[in-house]
């Protein structure tokens, strides 16, 4: 065995210091530019920050791969949910014309947009796939108005960090940095393929963040809510799918 | 720090392993090109019960969903691969381990020289001393293909199914010829490397379980096996 001489000692000090020093200035230089995602804690929180970390140092202006409508699937899977509720019924019925979208939290005007007051702003379309964490995926064009555009009309607070999204379903919420919130292919959308979106798919209104998985996409959108920190929204988590285990950031 | 690494991507391999299969239960079919989903003809199914109802399997079982934790730990065990890796391969640059324990060593490198290795290994024939202290031509030829050929290309594969590395990189995916290409390589390449493991430690208990066990863990190797 070799004895534990001075110099391996030393040697060994000096590392462990810079080791502690380099994890003390990644910290605070990662909350200094946004870079821990709301379940940062835990036995997985240090694989979900620099997963987080690393992608947005890597490309946070970079767009999702577009293909050609050539590629669009024919038959795109129809991933089953719940019933909906007697509200949703209630709507479809008159053929969404009383459905809302609220926008609240940190922004200078409150308040509310109908699908045609949505649909009288800047149309954008894109065909992008959805990916989802099960490994199954598909092509569609989604064509909604983007993010970027209700929360600008609705004047969002400098300090603003998140944006949380609600279904009308119970219990069906998600939440995105504003590096994907301002990103110009995050639609609010409302038609598929040239038609209507499909209630199947999400409509009348679906959230589609294409640089993240399937399960971000959340179906039947009725309010977004601006914040700074996720911390006051339900249990803090950031996201319904967290209360089944699923990460926060699904950009992977 | 040779054996240190070893350790530590014994661990993320083992963890990338098993959370690797239960995600691939919720979908349990492989496809080629961009897209696939059950809607598509698949390339081949694995004839197991699914974790999604949604999948028919065939079965009328559906098991438990996994995939939360699971991919929480997958993706924090390829960042512990990945993290290891670079030390290792710093390491082993500045220490010249590649080029003096990994590179083919001068005078073994004909066939017959690989030739010679496989036939003693496969008559069982005990091997020399002089291999308890350095690698033999097929050792270092399965070694390379490991540390440069199958884990880079997994962790290659991997990042190609990411949406957002995608975005920022679309040639990764692209170069693969799709997203779906690059889900059914990552599951391959993952079974080779399976085959090595299984393989290293067959080898390893040919030549001597507990005395190799011991130089990988302590640095020392004694000269006569029979521990």
């Amino acid at each position: 065995m070799n004895p534990l001489t001075r110099r391996r000692f030393m040697t060994a000090g000096i590392a462990a210091t810079a080791g502690v020093a380099g994890v003390a200035v990644a910290d605070r230089l990662a909350r200094r530019y946004g870079l821990l995602p709301p379940d940062d804690g835990g036995i997985y929180g240090p694989g979900e920050t620099l997963t987080y970390a690393a992608q947005r140092v890597l490309g946070r202006h970079a767009l999702a791969r577009e293909f050609p409508r050539s590629m669009i699937s024919a038959s795109p899977f129809l991933n089953p949910v719940a019933p909906p509720t007697d509200a949703f019924k209630h709507s479809q019925a008159n053929g969404f014309a009383d459905w809302r979208l609220a926008v609240d939290g940190m922004v200078a005007h409150p308040g509310s947009f109908s699908l045609a007051d949505l649909k009288a702003m800047t149309a954008r379309s894109q065909i992008t796939e959805v990916a989802c964490e099960e490994g199954w995926s598909y092509i569609a064009e989604w064509i909604g108005t983007p993010l970027s555009e209700v929360l600008r009309e609705s004047g969002v607070h400098p300090q603003a960090r998140y944006v949380a999204y609600f279904s009308i379903e119970h219990d069906w919420w998600d939440s995105m940095d504003m590096g994907d919130a301002l990103h110009p292919q995050t639609l609010l959308t409302w038609g598929m393929n040239d038609g209507d979106l499909p209630v199947g798919f999400g409509g009348p209104l679906r959230m589609r963040v294409p640089r993240q998985l399937g399960y971000k996409n959340v179906k039947y959108i009725t309010r977004l809510t601006v914040t700074d920190s996720m911390k006051g929204i339900h249990d803090g988590t950031g996201s319904a799918a967290a209360g089944g285990g699923y990460a926060w950031y699904a950009g992977i | 720090m040779v054996r240190v690494t070893h350790w530590l991507t014994v661990i993320a391999f083992f963890a990338l392993l098993i959370t690797g299969m239960e995600i691939v239960i919720s979908h349990p079919r492989f496809y080629w090109g961009e897209v696939g989903n059950v809607m598509t003809q698949p390339a081949f199914t694995i004839p197991i019960p699914s974790s999604r109802g949604s999948v028919p399997t065939g079965y009328k079982f559906v098991m438990p969903d996994e995939n939360g934790w699971s991919r929480y730990l997958h993706f924090e065990a390829a960042w512990l691969l990945v993290l290891t890796g670079l030390v290792y391969a710093l390491y082993s640059v500045g220490t010249g381990h590649f080029r003096r324990n990994l590179a083919p060593a001068r005078g073994e490198r004909s066939w017959r020289d690989y030739r010679d290795v496989l036939l003693r290994t496969l008559r069982r024939e005990r091997p020399d001393a002089s291999e308890a202290h350095s690698y033999n031509a097929v050792q270092r030829a399965t070694y390379l293909l490991v540390i440069f050929g199958l884990i880079p290309f997994v962790i290659w594969t991997g990042l190609a199914m990411s949406p957002a590395f995608t975005a920022a990189m679309p040639w990764t995916v692209e170069a693969l010829g799709g997203r779906q290409t690059a889900r059914t390589l990552h599951f391959f390449v993952s079974w080779a490397l399976v085959l090595f493991v299984v393989v290293h430690v067959t080898m390893i208990s040919m030549a001597g379980f507990r005395s190799r066990m011991r130089a990988m863990v302590t640095g020392r190797a004694a000269a006569r096996e029979d521990a």
